[in-house]
């Protein structure tokens, strides 16, 4: 990621997170430039998951910085982060509805319009409670949600694991056609053989340390292997 | 459905021979206007940033024409056309005959088994 210096719009700056004695993430620095699309890979417990986290302002760096839109995390980079946390936190008694209510009064960049059309081409009903959706449903409302804000940075933390093959295509497809060309998608994910193909580059992160950078035509290229076959290599047990 | 694309090879360079491919055999015929990047990869499952750099290549080489008000059409140089089409026999000529040396025949007794080969005048 040569051009990763320019047009910046996150910055990790020797950033370290510990809890307690262990070290979740060692003195990272990152640059992410705009209008590009992300893959964070790691093995699990590689830090992926913290490193989101500090992001999105869920959790304090230890040492270090993080400064996104020329903002540390907090009320106004939350007003251009869109974030999918790995787990749902959508209250189960509301109905589809009501959860674009709260997105429409939370986000000023959110589009209702969007959402529904996405919602509808996925044959989900805005009257069902969300307690009656299946656990993949669920996950595919959310990430509608999340993609239906005119974020500049999406930080995706797993947004494929539980979704059907078919519904996966949907969701990366409308992602390839719907972002704006000035944000950043930055998305987590152990699938990688079914986003390589969308991503322009990786990071490799391991034991809390980034140990590659490089876009996925590198990689191609330099190793005549996909990314998911280079990452088994990389991180054979 | 997302394109199939082979895992060892940059996936550039697979996108420009696929719409090589799909000018060729008429998918998108001369003069006819493109899908924009943003469509057409959406429709392949890939990043629009690699979609943008495969049609420069194909800019590059002229078999795509940018023009300023309606997009992006395909060429309706015939010579060029038949060029690109010659191109693309001799990869998949190239191809066959790697796999049939591996099998072990000669080259002449390659051409004797098409001659043979029954179906072989098939046309559309």
């Amino acid at each position: 990621m040569n051009e990763m210096n320019t047009d910046s719009l996150v910055s990790i700056r020797n950033l370290t997170k510990k809890f307690r004695k262990k070290t979740a993430l060692d003195n990272i620095s990152l640059d992410l430039p705009k209008g590009r699309i992300i893959g964070l890979l790691g093995p699990n417990g590689s830090g992926k998951t913290t490193l989101i986290k500090l992001m999105n302002g869920l959790l304090v760096p230890t040492r270090g910085q993080i400064v996104i839109a020329g903002n540390f995390p907090g009320v106004e980079t939350k007003a251009c982060v869109s974030y999918l946390p790995e787990r749902s936190y959508l209250p189960d008694n509301i109905r589809v509805s009501q959860l674009l209510s709260y997105f429409t009064d939370f986000y000023e960049d959110f589009d209702r319009q969007k959402a529904l059309s996405m919602l509808d081409s996925l044959k989900i009903s805005i009257d069902s409670p969300l307690k009656t959706l299946s656990k993949g449903t669920k996950e595919k409302v959310q990430l509608i949600m999340v993609m239906s804000r005119r974020a500049s940075l999406y930080i995706l933390d797993e947004p494929i694991a539980g979704v059907d093959p078919a519904a996966r295509d949907y969701i990366l497809k409308t992602i390839i056609q719907d972002y704006n060309e000035e944000a950043t998608i930055l998305l987590s994910t152990h699938l990688i053989a079914d986003i390589e193909t969308i991503l322009d580059d990786v990071i490799f992160i391991r034991d809390g340390h980034v140990t590659l950078t490089s876009s996925v035509e590198d990689i191609r290229t330099n190793y005549n292997k996909s990314v998911d076959a280079y990452f088994r290599e990389v991180f054979a047990c | 459905m997302p394109w199939s694309l082979a895992s060892d090879r940059p996936i550039y360079a697979q996108l420009v021979e696929r719409i090589k491919t799909d000018i060729i055999s008429g998918v998108y015929p001369p003069g006819q206007r493109l899908p924009s990047v943003r469509e057409l990869a959406a429709q392949a499952s890939v990043n629009p940033n690699t979609m943008q750099k495969a049609f420069a290549e194909l800019e590059r080489t002229g078999l795509i024409i940018t023009m300023r008000t309606s997009g992006r059409i395909v060429t309706e140089d015939i010579d060029m056309l038949n060029h690109t089409k010659k191109e693309l026999a001799q990869e998949q000529i190239a191809l066959f005959l790697a796999q049939m040396y591996k099998l072990g025949y000669q080259k002449s007794e390659i051409i004797a088994l098409l001659n043979n080969q029954e179906g072989g005048e098939k046309h559309e």
